[in-house]
C-alpha cells in the first residue's frame, strides 16, 4: 500500500518536473510580453527530436544534448525575431495566434524531418530501476527531477541576484518604467524567448528516454505546462514550479487510484476549476501598487 | 506673450514636434527650448499633451515629425535606452514603481545604464536626500505611501546621473505638506545644476520656482515667458491659476 503510494509519488514528481519546466517557459514569456506562447510545447518536442536525430547520427550523447538545447534556443530567438517582433504593437490576441501558427509550422517541419513514428533517446545512465521501499524508480526519473531542481535554483539565482534578471523582472512589473530607466525591453523579450526555448529543450531531452518523442509530443505537454502555469498563477516562478508538481502528482494519483484513462482528463478538469474559482492561481500577481 | 529663454546654450531643443496615438494627434507642432542649467516649467490643462511631450522626448512614444535635439545631437529617432545613456531621465506620471520589488532594487535599476560598481555610492546619496527611503529600503515599493513613492521615483530617475531631468506632475495626488517637500527637493536639484523640465497642472507652484515657462494647449505651445511674467499674465491667471 505504502509502496504503491510511493510509486505514484515518484511518477508524479517525474512528470511534474517536466510540467514545471514547461510552465516556467510560459510564465517567462508571459511576463515579458503578456503573450501566452502556445509554441512552448514545440520547444520540448524539438529538444527531444533533435537529441534523438543527433545521437542516431553518431553524435555522443552529452554533445547531442548540448547541441539540441542550443539549436532550440536559436529557434526561440528566430521565432521572436521573425514572428513576434515584426508584429510590433499588435494586440496580445494576435500575438497568441501567431504563436499557434508557429506551433503548427514547427510540428510540420518536425514531421517532415523526423517522420511520424515514436522514438526514444537512450537513458543517460542505464535503465536498471532503483527500488526504494518497494517502489521502483528509473535512473532517468532521477535525472528529470534533478535537472528540474537545478534549473529552478539557477533561475532563482538569475532573477534574484543578477542585474539582467532583475531587469527582466522589472520589465514584467512595469514596462514603461523599465524603458525609462534605460532597459532595452526588446532585448528582454528576445531573451525571454531564448530562455524559454532552452528550458523547453532541456525538458524535452531529459524526458525523451521515458516518454518517447515524436513530432506531436509537444501538444499535450505544452497544454499541461499551460495548466500548471495557470494553476500556480501566470507569471509567477514559484507558482510555475508548484503548479507543475501539483499537476504531476494529481495525474499520477488519478491514474493510480481511479483509472489511467482519467490521467489526461485531470489537467482539463483542473483548468476549468481554476478559471472559475481562482483565476489568479495560487501565486498570481497580487495588487501591491497603490493607486 | 511669446519669448525664448535667453541665458545659456540650449541643452534640449524641441522643434515642431508632432505625435500621434493611432490616428489621434496629441502634439500639433510643439516647440520649446531648455537652456543648460535652467528650470523650465511646462503648464497646461489635463489632456493638453504634457505627458505625451515628455514621453516623446524620452523616446517611449514616437515622433511622427519635428525634431528633438539634445546637447547638439538630433535624437528624434534614437532608441529610448540610448537616450537614457546620453543623459535624459524621466520621473513619469503616476510614479510607475516596480511595485513588488524593494525600494533598493528600484533605485539600483535606476542605475541600469551605469556600471554596477558606481550604483552603491549613488544609492547612499539618494538615502541622504530622502532618509525615509533608507528606513524602508527592503520594503516592496508598492507598499509605500504616495509621497514616498514620488520620492523613490525621483531618486530612481536621478540614479542614472542625468543631465536633463524630466518631471511629470510630481505633485499629483499629494497632500500640500508633501507637495512642498517635493518642490523643495526639485529646487535643491536645480541649485546643484541639474537641468530640469517640470510638467505640472499645479501651474502656480511650478511657475513660482521656474526660470522660464511654457503654456501648452491642445498639443501646441501657446505662450512662453519667464516664470514671473507668466504668473502675472492675465490670461494665464484666468485659465490656469483660477484667479
Ligand atoms: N494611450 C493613449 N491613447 C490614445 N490617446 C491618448 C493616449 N494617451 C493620451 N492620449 C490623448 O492625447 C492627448 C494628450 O494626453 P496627455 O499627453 O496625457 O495630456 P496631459 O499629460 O497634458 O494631461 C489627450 O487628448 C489624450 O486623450
Ligand atoms: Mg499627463
Amino acid at each position: 500500500m505504502l509502496s504503491q503510494t510511493l510509486q505514484y509519488l515518484f511518477s508524479g514528481l517525474t512528470n511534474g518536473a517536466i510540467y514545471a519546466l514547461s510552465a516556467l517557459g510560459f510564465s517567462l514569456i508571459y511576463n515579458a510580453s503578456g503573450v501566452i506562447n502556445f509554441a512552448q510545447g514545440e520547444f520540448i518536442m524539438l529538444g527531444g527530436v533533435a537529441a534523438v536525430l543527433l545521437t542516431s547520427a553518431g553524435v555522443p550523447l552529452p554533445l547531442a544534448i548540448l547541441l539540441a538545447v542550443l539549436m532550440v534556443a536559436v529557434v526561440g530567438l528566430l521565432l521572436e525575431k521573425f514572428a513576434i517582433e515584426p508584429a510590433g504593437d499588435a494586440d496580445v490576441v494576435s500575438l497568441i495566434i501567431i504563436t499557434i501558427g508557429a506551433s503548427i509550422f514547427l510540428q510540420g517541419v518536425a514531421q517532415v524531418v523526423f517522420g511520424k513514428g515514436q522514438r526514444a533517446l537512450a537513458p543517460f545512465t542505464g535503465d536498471a530501476p532503483i527500488v526504494i521501499a518497494g517502489a521502483s524508480l528509473l535512473p532517468q526519473s532521477l535525472w528529470m527531477i534533478g535537472t528540474g531542481a537545478v534549473i529552478v535554483l539557477v533561475l532563482a539565482w538569475f532573477f534574484g541576484r543578477t542585474r539582467l534578471g532583475k531587469a527582466m523582472l522589472a520589465t514584467a512589473h512595469n514596462r514603461l518604467a523599465a524603458r525609462l530607466v534605460g532597459i532595452n525591453t526588446r532585448h528582454v523579450l528576445a531573451l525571454s524567448f531564448v530562455i524559454s526555448a532552452a528550458l523547453g529543450a532541456i525538458a524535452g531531452v531529459v524526458s525523451a528516454p521515458i516518454t518517447l518523442t515524436s513530432y506531436d509530443v509537444g501538444i499535450m505537454v505544452g497544454l499541461k505546462g499551460f495548466v500548471a502555469a495557470t494553476l500556480g498563477g501566470l507569471g509567477s516562478g514559484v507558482g510555475a514550479v508548484v503548479g507543475g508538481l501539483i499537476l504531476g502528482l494529481m495525474e499520477a494519483l488519478a491514474a493510480g487510484y481511479i483509472s489511467s484513462a482519467y490521467k489526461d482528463a485531470v489537467p482539463f478538469a483542473l483548468i476549468i476549476l481554476i478559471l472559475f474559482f481562482m483565476p489568479r492561481g495560487l501565486f498570481g500577481a497580487r495588487v501591491t501598487e497603490r493607486v | 506673450m511669446s519669448a525664448t529663454p535667453a541665458d545659456g546654450a540650449p541643452l534640449l531643443e524641441v522643434a515642431d514636434l508632432c505625435t500621434y496615438y493611432g490616428r489621434i494627434q496629441a502634439l500639433h507642432g510643439v516647440s520649446l527650448s531648455v537652456p543648460s542649467g535652467s528650470l523650465v516649467a511646462l503648464v497646461g490643462a489635463n489632456g493638453a499633451g504634457k505627458t505625451t511631450l515628455l514621453r516623446t522626448i524620452s523616446g517611449v512614444n514616437r515622433a511622427s515629425s519635428g525634431a528633438i535635439v539634445f546637447d547638439g545631437r538630433d535624437i528624434t529617432r534614437t532608441r529610448s535606452d540610448l537616450r537614457v545613456r546620453s543623459g535624459i531621465s524621466q520621473v513619469p506620471e503616476g510614479r510607475q514603481m516596480f511595485g513588488p520589488m524593494s525600494v533598493e532594487d528600484n533605485l539600483r535599476l535606476g542605475a541600469y545604464t551605469r556600471p554596477a560598481a558606481q550604483a552603491q555610492r549613488s544609492i547612499e546619496r539618494m538615502y541622504a536626500m530622502f532618509p525615509v527611503l533608507e528606513a524602508r529600503r527592503m520594503q516592496p515599493a508598492g507598499t509605500l505611501s504616495g509621497g514616498q513613492q514620488q520620492m523613490l521615483a525621483i531618486g530612481r530617475a536621478l540614479m542614472s546621473q542625468p543631465r536633463l531631468l524630466l518631471l511629470d506632475e510630481p505633485s499629483m495626488g499629494l497632500a500640500p505638506q508633501l507637495v512642498a517637500e517635493i518642490f523643495a527637493a526639485i529646487v535643491a536639484l536645480a541649485k546643484e545644476g541639474v537641468t530640469i523640465l517640470l510638467v505640472e497642472q499645479n501651474a502656480h507652484a511650478a511657475l513660482s520656482i521656474a526660470d522660464f515657462g511654457y503654456v501648452l494647449e491642445t498639443g501646441k505651445t501657446v505662450m512662453s515667458g519667464s516664470g514671473r511674467d507668466l504668473l502675472a499674465d492675465e490670461r494665464v491667471k484666468q485659465a490656469y491659476l483660477g484667479m
